[in-house]
């Protein structure tokens, strides 16, 4: 029986953080997960592969849309989606195979096969050959999560399907059906409708990416209706037969034919089969793993990140979850700042956030100052055919501190981290504004916003 | 959950002094029991220690007036070595490093501006940002609580003024001299409680003063004979101090109307030999009480006072070193004094006061020999004491240092 000072189960981006951290720190560590390859979700059917995705299709919709305006001819422009898959199997590839570099250099036992708690200090690991015993001080589950399932329209892998498959349609659908207008569901929406798909989007919420400024949703959601996407809100599903999905509002029956469904409304806590009852690790009543401000279950020894546990389940937040605990077992001072836990949509353009909204500091009745920027007004953004959207930043009335940021527009998701970094250093928005940002960049309108917030923006009135 | 740290209690008549220093930088990372600011009081300098470990937060500057009890900083123990979690399964966890404390040049942007039009060093302003930093919203409430401060939005950039004297409290002195002629500098609270105490004996105290001369051979001679032995024994010098306290102790058995005092319209007999041996620090005279002087032997009254002098002039004595003297001994001759008037330590009603030791003509048995002698004087509370018991005593003081015999046979 292998002995570990830490076993992490799961080697998604919480996981594999974890492991690596604490195999830095000198700890000797264990890595397990199902699958073949490491990285979970994220790299091998989430993040990733959908990047590669929405990267491909976005020169493809340049080609088909814009190439033109920008002189240049290109003839008659096609799709070859079985090189398009295979290119994002070979950044999926790259990703993964840079991932098992590491570990081997690290010197972390990477086992492969599924984990269960036979106590709190061991686990049985069931591989395609073989069964082993594991034990250790210190177990991290990141396990993760899982697509959610419609309990009256199962995955059926086909015409029911979870992100795993949308990333992998062996052709084009005619007609696709979103259910769930969340970053998942927008971006594969998006990726399929560039390929020639018709696109709809069906929300149960009154608004799409719901966590986000009513303004900056209404202005996105223009945006991609003027993109091809039909976006259907406050549409609750109601089932699905014979190629045509029904859904209600106000009453109303809808009904939207579709070739294919992919349901996306949302993920949960993957916990199947772990034999948590046998460590004493307790789940909460949203069946998530419980743990205190430490990451530390019920068990001791135990100890659970990322997606399994409460938070927004982004493979960011839970890489710095992984990263602080593997410092907490290693005796060290870890730290985490739940409150600045970015979020991006990545669509084109991006939605990206951090903080505080407007709607939200307004509802809780802060005395907040907002500054907004249009990249309309930014050189670079016009010169790239980039003009959509605009920073927002909240700052508190009286401090000035930021509070929060909300950026509609493209590369978003590269802008927003500049705002993160001064709010966690307490920055106010006129330190924002007083930073100084290369001209021309997208990231000036970010600045602009900063200065606006005290209605000095120089480039607008 | 936040620690405060308070200004400890230090007795009954210490309401308040002077967070005189801090040892320690706003959002330092501070151990448990380590020391974090200099205290002045009425009485005494003391150190002020950390409860808990943790981040610390400054919320008084150096040099201001506080209070019994007030709240002068706060730990937080979950940012510092408390970060980590109570149990590391693997090792104990390790304090993080200090935060460095903000500098000028690591201000942001927006807190330089203000800095630079305010006045306001952001070094003196608690920072709440990330390590203790000073945020623009903790400099803004800076400004707010420092009506003070240099105008700001001026079309020119303010300039330091250094011509902008501190309000002084009201001076006595009409026509004070120009800077460089006089340097004024605030009293200490110690230095303002010294003159205060001076002045109030001299006020309440029926005080005089009565006087006598002592030959020292005697105990010179014993010194000298014995002095090697002692040191070997006790690893301490055999000094005139403990000749001295056992001469008092006597004495004040003796004549035990000098070993009482008055509380209102109440006479207290005290029976028990408390001694207060004056020591000077840089920082004023400190009396540190050495206790019951009657049951100890002369090596320990020396090792007692070597400790209390050490610790007064360390600044660590504690208020429990310096309560309930019955009698005090000052030597002014340790700087070369030939004869003065001490004053007494209220509520004591008498002090002996020590002189230089000069070698002298002397008459001794119609023979003129040069002896080295040392003028002692007594300082009492006319109130308690007769001038018949005052001089008694001080003739029993100087009979047993003249004869240190009488010390062991008692008379």
């Amino acid at each position: 029986m292998d002995s570990y000072d830490l076993i992490v189960i799961g080697a998604g981006p919480g996981g594999y953080v974890c492991a690596f951290r604490a195999a830095q720190l000198g700890l000797k560590v264990a890595l397990i997960d199902k699958r073949a390859t490491l990285g979970g979700t994220c790299l091998n059917v989430g993040c990733i592969p959908s990047k590669a995705l929405l990267h491909s299709s976005e020169h493809f919709a340049f080609a088909r849309g814009h190439a033109a305006a920008h002189g240049i001819k290109l003839g008659s422009v096609e799709l070859d989606l079985a090189t398009f898959l295979k290119r994002k199997d070979e950044v999926v590839a790259k990703n993964v195979g840079g991932l098992a570099l590491l570990a081997k250099a690290r010197k972390v036992a990477v086992l492969t096969g599924s984990a269960t708690f036979t106590s709190a200090t061991t686990l049985e690991v069931r591989g395609t050959k073989e069964t082993l015993t594991v034990t250790a001080k210190n177990i991290v589950i990141a396990t993760g999560s899982a697509p959610v399932e419609l309990p009256f329209m199962k995955f059926d892998g086909e015409t029911i399907v979870s992100s795993d498959h949308a990333i992998a349609f062996p052709a084009v659908p005619k007609k696709l059906v979103v259910v769930g207008g969340g970053a998942i569901g927008l971006e594969l929406g998006s990726v399929w409708s560039r390929l020639g798909s018709e696109v709809t989007i069906v929300e149960f919420l009154p608004k799409i990416v719901a966590a986000y400024d009513d303004d900056i949703v209404r202005n996105f959601t223009r945006i991609l209706t003027k993109q091809g996407l039909k976006i259907e809100t406050g549409a609750k599903v109601t089932g699905f037969a014979k190629g045509v999905l029904t859904a209600e509002r106000d009453g109303q029956k809808l009904e939207f034919p579709a070739d294919k469904v992919l349901v996306a409304v949302g993920r949960r806590p993957y916990t199947d089969s772990l034999g948590l009852e046998k460590a004493g690790v307790q789940l909460d009543e949203k069946k998530r793993v419980k743990v205190d401000a430490h990451l530390k279950t019920t068990a001791p020894g135990v100890w659970a990140i990322g997606d399994v546990v409460a938070g927004p389940m982004l493979a960011h937040k839970a890489e710095e979850d992984g990263a602080a605990v593997a410092e907490w077992i290693a005796g060290k001072a870890g730290h985490i700042n739940w409150d600045l836990v970015p979020a991006i949509v990545y669509t084109e353009p991006e939605v990206a956030s951090v903080g505080l909204g407007e709607d939200a500091a307004k509802a809780a009745n802060r005395a907040v100052n907002v500054g907004k920027f249009n990249f309309a007004a930014n050189g670079r953004a016009i010169a790239s055919d980039t003009t959509d959207g605009y920073v927002k930043i909240i700052a508190d009335a009286k401090t000035d501190k930021i509070l929060g940021a909300q950026i509609l527009g493209h590369g978003a998701g590269e802008l927003i981290s500049e705002v993160v970094t001064h709010m966690e250093y307490g920055g106010s928005a006129e330190d924002l504004g007083r930073t100084i940002h290369a001209h021309p960049t997208m990231s000036e309108a970010v600045k602009e916003a900063g200065l606006a917030v005290s209605k000095s923006a120089i480039h607008a009135l | 959950m936040a620690i405060e740290v308070k200004i400890p209690p230090m007795g009954e008549s210490i309401n308040s002094g002077v967070l005189a220093k801090w040892y320690v930088k706003e959002g330092d990372v501070v151990k448990k029991d380590q020391p974090l600011f200099e205290l002045e009081t009425d009485k005494i300098t003391s150190e002020g220690t950390a409860e808990s470990a943790g981040k610390i937060s400054l919320k008084v500057e150096a040099g201001a007036e506080v209070k019994i009890g007030q709240v002068v900083a706060s730990i937080d123990p979950a940012a510092g070595s408390a970060a980590a979690p109570a149990a590391a399964p693997v090792e104990a966890p390790k304090p993080a490093a200090p935060a460095k404390a903000l500098s000028a040049d690591t201000a942001s942007p927006a807190v330089r501006r203000l800095a630079t039009e305010t006045g306001i060093d952001p070094a003196t302003v608690a920072g709440t940002g990330k390590g203790g930093r000073v945020t623009k919203g903790d400099l803004l409430a800076a400004t707010e609580t420092k009506p003070s401060a240099a105008p700001t939005g001026s079309a020119a950039p303010s300039v330091p003024s250094a011509a902008t004297p501190a309000a002084a409290p009201q001076s006595a002195i009409r026509n004070p001299q120009p800077a460089e002629r006089q340097t004024r500098r605030k009293l200490s609270p110690l230095r303002q409680k010294i003159a205060q105490r001076l002045v109030a004996a001299q006020h309440e105290a029926a005080m005089l003063t009565t006087f006598n001369e002592v030959d020292m051979s005697g105990v010179m001679a014993l010194r000298a004979k014995y002095q090697d032995d002692f040191v070997k024994k006790n690893g301490v010098k055999l000094g005139f101090m403990s000749f001295f306290v056992k001469a008092v102790v006597h004495a004040l058995r003796e004549v035990p109307a000098i070993n009482a005092q008055i509380d209102g319209d109440t006479l207290i007999e005290n029976n028990y030999y408390d001694i207060g041996v004056a020591v000077s620090t840089d920082k004023g005279l400190m009396v540190p009480v050495v206790k019951n002087c009657d049951s100890l032997s002369m090596a320990e009254v020396e090792k007692q006072i070597a400790l209390a002098a050490t610790k007064a002039r360390d600044g660590k004595i504690t208020l429990a070193d310096l309560e309930g003297g019955v009698f005090t001994i000052t030597n002014g001759g340790t700087f070369g004094s030939l004869l003065s008037t001490p004053i007494i330590n209220p509520p004591q009603s008498a002090i002996l006061g020590m002189h230089s030791i000069n070698e002298r003509p002397v008459a001794v048995n119609g023979q003129v020999v040069i002896r080295p002698m040392m003028y002692i004087a007594l300082s009492y509370d006319h109130r308690v004491v007769d001038g018949k018991q005052a001089v008694t005593f001080l003739v029993k003081v100087k009979q047993a240092i003249e004869d240190p015999a009488r010390l062991i046979i008692g008379i």
